[in-house]
């Protein structure tokens, strides 16, 4: 660099002073909250002490990870955790874009808004009392499951959250219930961005509605579609802690045990830190990989991607 | 265009059409009919919820379940905190995110671009929870009510949200007109961009008070004494670990005969009681809430 350009700089700088005095307070908590735990993730390479602190600790290399990956838990734990995220995505994507395109098609709008209030709504109930509906609304002797049951001439109904192979489907389906109406939020604004003058064109050529939905709608909302792919893609592997750990019992464990309740139990419970940030960091590699990987095929294949 | 086009709708087009009328309206009843089911039951005495004979609207009313809650002491202390928990952080959330969006809104601001990156990239890459948790504790925050407040006070993706915001709809030529009249990036901020930009800084309030009011992850790894619980963790343990404890609701001898009647309505009003503050402002909620899905969906 030239030196009046320097001077130039400085003196830019120092005149916008107080937006640098601005700044300042969230640059300490984003440095503080989000840099120094990264930090902190050399301790998946060291031995760590709790008396010589993250810095003192003697490093060894890869052991962690070794013990990681020859570990019984390794396989069921990814296997639920893949599982749990591939099915939510394949479920959940479709329903939200199906919702939508379904709401586009219905002309009364107060039919729409009551149908779009309704099933936004379950979005803003929490984790906790999610569950809480959840087990009673499936409890089979008082919830609305079991009187169900009883109406059809059941005695004993099958106990769904009693059974591990249930589990995926319970945690699924209830996210379905509470995420739909909202998913479907982002959709509906694309397709009110379509030049209605298509659909009058299309009309005239004698395009049936479904034609419509098809050739006019789908690939008008299809960079939304593709961009919120990528996004839950890079996520496959991080399965939201919250709900799986309310979900979990002593009895579903074998299918319900995921990569964040493995590391929140191995770490905090069991006061293993390094072996969790192991596992931690491992998960993080992974999707990162799988975001970057999914981003390149949607720029090769389609003209939209995230970065 | 008042003469739209009229084209006869075609069978096939009228059989779609009442397809998804139909299937609109069994997916709303689907969403409203395990909320209205819990809402009823709460009502209901607890021989009618238990005899599985409460269906759409309350059996038998009364209001034992909620005479429950309003002796369950802890409900109470949690309710208390979460309000100071969710006023307090969500307050300070939207003072960081303002602070950190508004400096890197400005063109003139030298070195944004450095800060843009910073964010993006702990976007991308975080330490985990491990390492998260050991900030947490070397700051001495364990077991007080900041750890409840300040860890996830800066929200990036509201900041990125904010930035994008000031930067479509503030236009610079106001910025320089007011530059002209004497006023200093500090001043325009506190008296045009704060005013001109309500609907944003409405919606990262209610982004953040939403989620501050549903969290409990925080709280799980963070406290240990039950009288800093948010309302979250004691619903856990009513709701998930089923665990009611009834040493704090002085009991007589014949309520406590009632115990398990009362344990099973109380679920069913603690639901409804601690849902209410979302339930007030859901319809603010709802409409800043879409208006925030698009202003977040505006890719750069």
């Amino acid at each position: 660099m030239v030196k009046p350009d320097t001077a130039r700089l400085k003196r830019r700088i120092l005149r916008h002073w107080q937006l640098y005095l601005i700044v300042l307070l969230p640059t300490i908590f984003l440095i503080t909250f989000n840099y120094v735990p990264m930090l902190g993730v050399q301790i998946a390479f060291k031995e760590f002490s709790p008396v010589k602190g993250i810095w003192g600790s003697p490093w060894v290399g890869g052991k962690q990870f070794n013990m990681f990956f020859t570990s019984p838990f390794f396989w069921p734990v990814i296997r639920n955790t893949l599982l749990l995220s591939v099915y939510a995505l394949l479920i959940g994507t479709p329903a939200a874009i199906l919702l939508a395109l379904a709401m586009n098609e219905v002309p009364s709008q107060r039919f729409k808004k009551v149908v779009q209030m309704t099933t936004y709504a379950p979005y803003f109930i929490s984790t906790v009392v999610l569950v809480g509906i959840i087990n009673i609304v499936l409890s089979p002797s008082t919830g609305i499951y079991g009187q169900f049951a009883h109406l059809f001439g059941i005695d004993q109904a099958y106990d769904i959250l009693g059974q591990p192979k249930a589990f995926s489907s319970l945690y699924v389906w209830s996210g379905v219930w509470q995420e739909t109406g909202y998913g479907a939020v982002i959709y509906l604004a694309s397709l009110a961005n379509i030049n209605p003058e298509l659909h009058e064109a299309s009309k005239i050529d004698g395009a049936s509605r479904l034609e419509r939905i098809i050739h006019i709608d789908l690939p008008a909302i299809r960079p939304t579609i593709i961009v919120l792919l990528i996004l839950s893609v890079g996520g496959l592997l991080s399965v939201g802690f919250e709900k799986v750990f309310l979900l979990q019992n002593m009895i579903n464990l074998e299918t319900s045990e995921v990569i964040s309740t493995y590391v929140y139990k191995i770490g905090l419970v069991n006061t293993n830190f390094s072996f969790a940030v192991a596992v931690g960091l491992f998960n993080s590699i992974v999707g990162f990989i799988l975001i970057f990987s999914t981003n390149l095929l949607a720029r090769r294949y389609s003209d939209s991607s995230l970065f | 265009m008042n003469h739209a086009i009229r084209i006869r709708e075609s069978w096939e087009d009228r059989l779609l059409l009442t397809i998804v009328y139909v299937a609109l309206g069994l997916v709303t009843i689907a969403v409203a009919y395990p909320i209205i089911f819990i809402i009823s039951s709460s009502f209901s005495s607890s021989s009618a919820v238990m005899g599985g004979k409460v269906w759409f609207l309350p059996v038998e009313p009364t209001l034992y379940g909620y005479s429950a809650v309003f002796k369950y002491k802890q409900i109470w202390t949690g309710y208390l905190n979460s309000i100071f928990y969710t006023g307090v952080g969500s307050t300070l959330s939207v003072a960081l995110t303002i602070m950190m969006a508004y400096p890197i809104s400005r063109k003139t601001f030298v070195g944004r671009n450095i800060f843009v990156w910073l964010l993006l990239f702990a976007m991308l890459f975080s330490g985990g929870l491990i390492p998260y948790y050991l900030v947490v504790r070397n700051l001495h925050l364990l077991g007080t009510a900041w750890a409840m407040i300040l860890p996830g006070a800066l929200s990036i993706f509201s900041v990125i949200v904010a930035k994008t915001f000031f930067q479509s709809s503030i236009p610079n030529d106001l910025y320089e007109a007011a530059q002209i009249d004497g006023c200093t990036d500090a001043g325009f901020l506190f008296r045009v961009v704060l005013f001109l930009s309500k609907p944003v800084i409405a919606v990262l309030f209610l982004w953040s008070a939403v989620g501050n009011w549903n969290s409990y992850f925080n709280a799980l790894i963070f406290l240990n004494d039950a009288s800093k619980y948010p309302l979250q963790l004691v619903l856990r343990e009513i709701l998930v670990v089923n665990n009611v404890d009834t040493s704090s609701m002085s009991l007589s001898a014949e309520q406590l005969k009632h115990f398990e009647d009362m344990k099973t309505l109380l679920k069913y009003s603690v639901i409804v009681i601690s849902s209410i503050p979302v339930l007030i402002l859901y319809p603010f909620i709802q409409k800043y809430f879409v208006q925030g899905v698009m202003v977040g969906a505006i890719k750069e």
